[in-house]
């Protein structure tokens, strides 16, 4: 993948050292109520995958890399849709009772 | 502007996008603008790297409109699909669901690892060591949620154990590791090839075996752990490939993913490490202690006319609700308590339901506003001062032996003070016992009385009970 942006392996560390600490901050506070949505929700966010196994396919050099990057993509794309109704469908009837009490 | 160029900067746009989305996920108040803001964020990513298409390496350029209508085949049947059965499935079966998904995202990670291997013979060792630990845990994370999915929907049965289970895990773990060992030795070839397909079989066995000994009641655990696993494959593939929103999604879901693990085992009173190695359910249960009293049945009828002259009401609702299909009636139920004026609040107990946060899901599905929704340690004390709980298809969770009785299999789980209030009703199908096989006796105490019967039943007759009342009350005015 020598087309890609160089990252060498120090500079990889330290992407890796501050997303560990912005997952553990944005996770930290969340209230017991939503962690059903919010697991379904992180499911939805490493759905990008897809994008990976979409290069994977454009860039393979033989039918075997072909096959397993299709697969790939296959996977990744009913990952992220599939995270992506269930977690709008669970999050959207979160309603407060504005609506007064009948 | 390069390609390569633009690329990037969509992906610093998507990042932004992601992680803000998921931070608003973590509110009730926000969350749905969260998913929508992350699902923006993630069109705009994929829509970009379809730019690559223009930047192709060289070697890679024969039959590149092949392999662009395979990759669009392959995105319209995979985001078909899975929005198909994303909107047709039940609330109720949302826990298999997300481990399913989750499941194929961790073969996708595993498929780019793979698709590195068979490609990439110029990689350095840090390379194949980061390719070898995301293709083995992107693996396990498939081939375990896949199990998990099978259990939760009731396609295996019980929990499959093995004399000496963690030998034939540690087995299978060293094979894992040796043919790692033996591609990264030999790194081309024949040999390599054969070493490379053992090295996957091995991690995709080591995730089935992991998780088939494991009990339904635990798990949500494995299903969010296999969930933080499959974002660090993804993180790490994201490394291997040069991709920096790989890396930092991949990363964050790791790690958020991660804590979300350690926070429901907390919540469960269990430790991760007790929920992967030790067996639950295999608890001597002949050692209850005895427990005095009688179980006091009453009327649903009756139940509902003492809750409609209460001045506070709290419902602990547990699976059997669901189970019941019961939310619905229940909400109508509260609707006509709140109308005469009673103070109706929900207690939702860390495990009701079939995963943490499972219950929230359920009530809010049926209408339920989310501001009457406390957690355990919001509404415990209120319990002293509460006139009537109402406790429905909830068992184990409201269960006063978890804080005396030591023999007790559920002993130190934190449970809903449900006794301490002065009254309480408790709906429930049969005499029968909890998901832990324990006997409850709070069933038993003197200010407790039980409304046998399904729990729709049962609210329909109480809904009944109370319009009965609201018809009656006029005429008594007028009389």
């Amino acid at each position: 993948m020598d087309a890609q942006l160089a990252i060498g392996g120090v500079i990889a560390l330290y992407i890796f050292l501050l997303a560990v600490f912005t997952g553990y901050e944005v996770i930290s506070r969340v209230p017991a109520i939503l962690h059903t949505p919010l697991m379904s929700g992180s499911n939805f966010v490493h759905g990008i995958v897809v994008v990976g196994s979409l290069y994977a396919l454009l860039d393979a050099t033989s039918i075997l890399g072909v096959v397993v990057g299709f697969f790939g993509v296959l996977l990744g794309a009913a990952n992220v849709a599939g995270a992506y109704v269930v977690t709008e469908r669970m999050l959207q009837m979160f309603k407060p009772s504005d609506r007064k009490p009948r | 502007m390069s390609v390569q160029l633009f690329i990037e900067l969509a992906g610093l746009v998507a990042a932004f996008l992601l992680i803000y989305g998921l931070k608003r996920m973590s509110s009730p108040v926000t969350a749905h603008g969260g998913i929508l803001l992350a699902g923006i964020g993630m069109l705009v990513v994929i829509l970009a790297s379809w730019v690559h298409v223009l930047d192709v390496p060289p070697a890679a350029q024969s039959g590149l409109a092949i392999k662009i209508v395979l990759a669009i085949v392959a995105l319209a049947l995979g985001l078909g699909w899975a929005a198909w059965t994303g909107r047709r499935v039940a609330i109720t079966a949302m826990p298999q669901m997300v481990a399913l998904y989750n499941g194929m995202g961790g073969g996708a990670a595993a498929a780019i690892a793979a698709a590195e291997l068979i490609g990439g013979t110029s990689m350095g060792g840090v390379h194949w060591v980061v390719t070898l630990l995301g293709a083995s845990i992107g693996s396990i994370s498939l081939s375990g949620s896949v199990v998990a999915w099978a259990k939760l929907d009731g396609r295996l049965g019980t929990p499959w154990r093995v004399r000496g289970q963690h030998w034939l895990n540690g087995g299978v773990l060293a094979a894992l590791v040796a043919f790692g060992a033996g591609v990264l030795a030999t790194q081309s070839g024949a040999g390599m090839a054969v070493l490379a397909i053992l090295f996957f079989v091995a991690a995709l066995g080591l995730g089935v075996l992991a998780t088939l000994p494991i009990g339904g009641a635990d798990m949500p655990v494995v299903i969010s752990l296999y969930n933080a696993f499959t974002g660090l494959a993804v993180g790490l593939d994201g490394f291997v490939i040069g991709n920096p929103v790989l890396m930092i999604a991949g990363m964050v879901v790791g790690s958020a993913g991660t804590l979300l693990t350690l926070l429901m085992a907390r919540a469960m009173n269990r430790s991760v490490s007790n929920v992967l190695f030790s067996n639950f359910g295999e608890i001597d249960t002949t050692s209850a202690g005895t427990i005095s009293g009688r179980l006091k049945p009453a009327e649903a009828s009756d139940a509902a006319i003492a809750m409609r002259y209460a001045g506070k009401v709290i419902i602990a609702p547990g699976y059997g609700l669901a189970a019941a299909q019961a939310q619905q009636k229940l909400y109508e139920f509260v609707k006509l308590l709140q109308a005469a004026g009673v103070e109706v609040k929900f207690a939702i107990h860390p495990v009701a339901g079939r995963m943490p946060g499972h219950m929230d899901v359920l009530l809010a599905e049926a209408g339920v506003p989310y501001d009457l929704l406390y957690e355990l340690d919001e509404i415990n004390e209120e319990f002293a001062d509460t006139d009537i709980a109402l406790v429905i298809g909830a068992n184990d969770v409201v269960n006063p032996s978890a804080r005396t009785e030591k023999s007790s299999p559920i002993y130190g789980m934190p449970i809903l003070n449900v006794d301490r209030a002065h009254q309480i009703y408790v709906i429930k199908r049969g005499q029968g016992k909890g998901y832990a096989g324990v006997e409850n006796a709070l069933f038993y105490a003197d200010n407790c009385n039980m409304v046998y019967g399904d729990a729709q039943a049962v609210l329909a007759q109480m809904v009944q009970a109370i319009k009965a009342l609201g018809e009656a009350a006029p005429q008594e005015q007028a009389a």
